[in-house]
């Protein structure tokens, strides 16, 4: 028995660990080696990591990431907490629009916050802040949440019959409950905010660079591949210390004890907090994609669909009409969410059952520059049967790997919390393996299971930074697609991008709504 | 097999099939190639029609690789020289010649399509062809000075004017293409040793830099329509004033931006063929296809950027509303490349710290 359980948990870690081998070790050691080699030897680039630049760019790229995530994490608990604990009319698309912010290509938000802040704000760090707190709600909401919807009420209703004050029973026997949960969505928001691109070349304007930015200078700009290989390994190294931390953390803090319960109607006090907390979210998360609908309309001094209707015209930006880009990113987030769960489940299956090493694998591309991996790309699947640098395949292989991360996370808590004692009680009175899978462990998992799947597919449908090195003219997503129009002159232009961009928007929320249908179904009477 | 072997068996045959199907979109027949492949940058774009034109006359397909911008593009092209991601390699200009001709990646061809070529762009190698070529010129929002009664700027001098304070906003030169062009501009108007007191003087006066063109047209630049920008003169491109006129939604009879003829730069984009390229006689038919009219009559359309064949017609809305200046500014070549480097980090040290 034991040594089948060994057998099959080393199975499950090599599935991860095969995918990761071919397409995230095997082209960044590519580009190291292509970067670093001099003669015979190896040139390592010491003196770049004692630089006063680099010491500067990496203090930055470090407390931003940290400042950026404890902030991220104040304003997204509270609304973790009304959105896995209540039921009130709007929720689910309340949960929609959770999750628009994630998918929308960082050019755009750019954009709706240069127009929105008000002046002297743009380029400073409290730009770049705002920004990743907005783009990273998601994470907390979702992760959390997901974990939140699973903890015994009863707890808390005992604790209050014992005496403790709501407050109290948050500080003293939630959060520690959330721990887990806590910790991983925390992780992710850290290393998202840590290996940011997007927010800072826009918002950050010319004088503020964290590491990733600085690669990407270093290594698509100037051409100085043995600087941004230095860099690349520095950033690496800081993620992989992270994803340690955090694995330690979580695994030390993991509670198994998870029961699902039926979200309440919020009464009396309750009722005041929620309307407060999805109120004042909703409000500051919906303006963004407003300024981006209004935009979208605006045509000449009037309001039009005119924008909308040249999505399905050939235009001199793109080799495809417009409307292609959305059914490429269709495919392809299709395409990536399949590969991120097949070798996400296997991989959180593992962690669960103590791998924690897989964890840390699985997270590592998180941390690596788009950019030396795209140049990776390049020179490592440059025959066949891997001649795929030119191919489409390639798009949704490389949003997996940024995807991979978050099923992990949203399955890994769930499957350590799966609660031992009901398997050992359905296994006495006689139920097979199978059957405690089929009847426990999987009702269990569906929600958790469809927060993966949606995370998947949400962070495939925005995922700009590798696509846009892979991605073919003729293939373009809809984030490249906007990110050509953005780069024409003309206000046509600007207005196709908006309409792409409420489009895309739209999908995510669609998304969103159906799967919790979906949930909802399954879990009705 | 025990059940260990069984389920190590399994993952490895589920991680092949993980690579097989991944593989399947690659595998290129290389016997007898179908298709031509160009790697260019992201502002490369042309005609339906004209592209379809190009696959009847050669029966080979036209597939477009975009890199970025066009520096981004050569690099990658660097990264993998002799064993390149396409046949031809489009987008080389001026300022980055010297570094394309340095890293062996191209080879020689001579189109025969070159004599319809006028002889100010011609250059001194076979290593390219000359493609293309675009002014780089301040642009005015014309709105802005006609409500305030206040005349645009005419020449580069004006700029550093209280009159004209805090309404330039320019691109970084280290990371943006009409950045760099704007400040050779510079130090061929005001010389290798003037141009640093030009800056100086443009920095007393509010010059806002930033990292890209999309920003600051788009987005600081009061005369795009839609912009939320609040500067009324940018570095951007001699057609650009065209731009806003064809892509309005009610195109106005007169362009609501204009460029300055003044202190304009202009860059040639060439082509060359790739070193180790899968199809370079497809590479040599799409060359010649290139300088051929239908392609070079496109060029403006497509891509805002004029011909360099001989008597091609410009569109109407470029005779009306853009820009062909005269008499341009240039800085040759190989100087462009000794200095470059140098020349930014003192543009960075004047301007940005």
């Amino acid at each position: 028995m034991d040594r089948d359980r060994r057998a099959l948990n080393a199975a499950l870690a090599a599935v991860p660990l095969a995918f990761l081998a071919v397409f995230f070790a095997w082209p960044l050691l590519a580009i190291l080696e292509r970067s670093l080699r001099s003669g015979d030897g190896f040139d390592l680039p010491w003196d770049v990591l004692t630089q006063g630049s680099t010491l500067e760019i990496a203090w930055f790229t470090l407390w931003q990431a940290a400042v950026s995530t404890g902030i991220t994490l104040v304003a997204g608990l509270p609304l973790a907490w009304a959105l896995a604990r209540f039921s009130f009319r709007g929720r689910s698309l309340v949960e929609a629009l959770v999750l628009v912010p994630f998918v929308l290509p960082t050019v755009v938000v750019a954009t709706a916050f240069l127009a929105l802040l008000p002046d002297g704000v743009e380029h400073t760090v409290w730009a770049i802040l705002l920004a990743h707190v907005f783009f990273n709600v998601a994470v907390v909401v979702r992760v959390v949440g997901a974990f939140w919807a699973g903890l015994d009420p009863r707890l808390g209703d005992a604790a209050a019959t014992l005496g403790a004050s709501p407050l109290e029973r948050h500080a003293r026997l939630t959060l520690p409950l959330l721990a887990p949960a806590v910790a991983s969505a925390a992780s992710i928001v850290f290393l998202f905010c840590f290996t940011s691109f997007g927010v800072i070349v826009v918002l950050g304007g010319i004088r503020y660079a964290t590491l990733e930015s600085e690669i990407y200078t270093q290594a698509a700009r100037l051409f100085d591949l043995r600087a941004a290989a230095a860099l690349a390994l520095l950033q690496l190294a800081a993620v992989a210390v992270t994803v340690v931390v955090s694995g330690v953390l979580e695994r030390r803090l993991g509670v198994r004890f998870a029961r699902r319960a039926r979200p309440a109607r919020p009464v009396g006090r309750e009722r005041v907090a929620v309307g407060v907390i999805v109120g004042l979210s909703t409000a500051l998360l919906a303006l963004p994609p407003l300024a981006l609908v209004l935009r979208s309309l605006r045509v000449g001094d009037g309001y039009g669909l005119d924008h909308f209707r040249s999505l399905a015209h050939e235009t001199p930006a793109l080799l495809v009409p417009p409307w292609h880009a959305v059914a490429n990113s269709l495919l392809f987030a299709l395409g990536a969410a399949a590969i991120a769960l097949a070798i996400g489940i296997p991989a959180a299956v593992a962690v669960a059952r103590g791998r924690g090493g897989v964890d840390a694998l699985v997270m590592l591309p998180l941390g690596a520059s788009a950019a030396m991996l795209g140049f990776g790309f390049l020179l490592a699947f440059d025959d066949p049967p891997l001649d795929l640098r030119s191919s489409p395949a390639i798009v949704p292989i490389a949003q997996s790997l940024v995807a991979i991360p978050f099923v992990v996370r949203a399955l890994a808590p769930a499957l350590r919390a799966s609660d031992v004692r009901l398997r050992e009680a359905a296994a006495v009175l006689g139920a097979s393996p199978a059957r405690i899978r089929r009847e426990i462990e999987l009702p269990l998992l569906a929600r958790p299971l469809a927060v993966a799947a949606g995370l998947a597919f949400a962070v495939a449908l925005g995922e700009f930074g590798a696509t846009v090195f892979v991605a073919r003219a003729d293939w373009p997503t809809v984030p490249v697609a906007i990110f050509r129009f953005l780069g024409r002159p003309g206000a046509d232009n600007v207005g196709t991008a908006m309409a792409l961009c409420v489009v895309l928007m739209g999908l995510v929320a669609a998304t969103a709504l159906v799967s919790e249908r979906a949930l909802a179904r399954r879990a009705g009477p | 097999m025990t059940t260990r072997a069984r389920a190590l068996s399994l993952a490895v045959a589920l991680a092949a099939v993980a690579v097989l199907v991944a593989g399947c979109g690659g595998g290129e027949d290389e016997a007898a190639p179908t298709e031509v492949v160009l790697l260019t940058h992201d502002s490369f774009a042309i005609s339906k029609d004209v592209k379809q034109r190009f696959e009847r006359e050669s029966g080979l397909r036209l597939r477009i690789l975009q890199g970025g911008d066009a520096n981004e593009t050569l690099n990658r092209a660097l990264l993998t020289a002799g064993d390149p991601q396409g046949d031809v390699l489009f987008g080389i200009d001026d300022s980055v010649l010297s570094r394309a001709l340095e890293g062996d990646l191209l080879e020689d061809y001579r189109p025969d399509a070159l004599t319809t070529v006028e002889g100010a762009f011609l250059p001194q190698t076979d290593l390219v062809t000359p493609i293309d070529h675009g002014e780089v010129c301040l642009n005015v929002d014309r709105g802005w000075f006609a409500e305030r009664g206040l005349a645009p700027p005419e020449r580069l001098e004006d700029l550093t004017e209280p009159r004209y304070r805090d309404l330039l906003v320019v691109e970084n030169p280290a990371t943006s293409s009409p950045g760099l062009a704007f400040l050779l501009a510079t130090v061929a108007r005001f010389g290798e040793d003037g141009w640093q007191d030009y800056w100086r003087a443009l920095r007393a006066n509010g010059v806002l830099a930033v990292d890209g063109w999309e920003e600051a047209y788009t987005q600081q630049f009061s005369g795009a329509s839609g912009s939320p920008g609040k500067r009324p003169i940018v570095v951007s491109y001699a057609t650009s004033p065209a731009a806003e006129v064809i892509f309005a939604a009610r195109p106005p009879a007169e362009a609501p931006t204009a460029a300055v003829e003044d202190g304009c730069y202009r860059q040639v984009e060439y082509a060359g063929i790739l070193r180790g390229a899968r199809n370079e006689q497809g590479a040599r038919e799409l060359l010649e296809f290139m300088l051929s009219e239908p392609f070079q009559a496109d060029v403006p359309g497509s891509m805002f950027v004029y011909p360099v064949r001989e008597g091609v017609e410009l569109p109407p809305a470029f005779v009306e509303h853009a820009l062909v200046p005269d008499d341009p500014l240039s800085v040759p070549a190989d100087e462009i490349d000794e200095n470059r480097d140098h020349w930014v980090d003192e543009w960075t040290e004047i301007v940005v710290r």
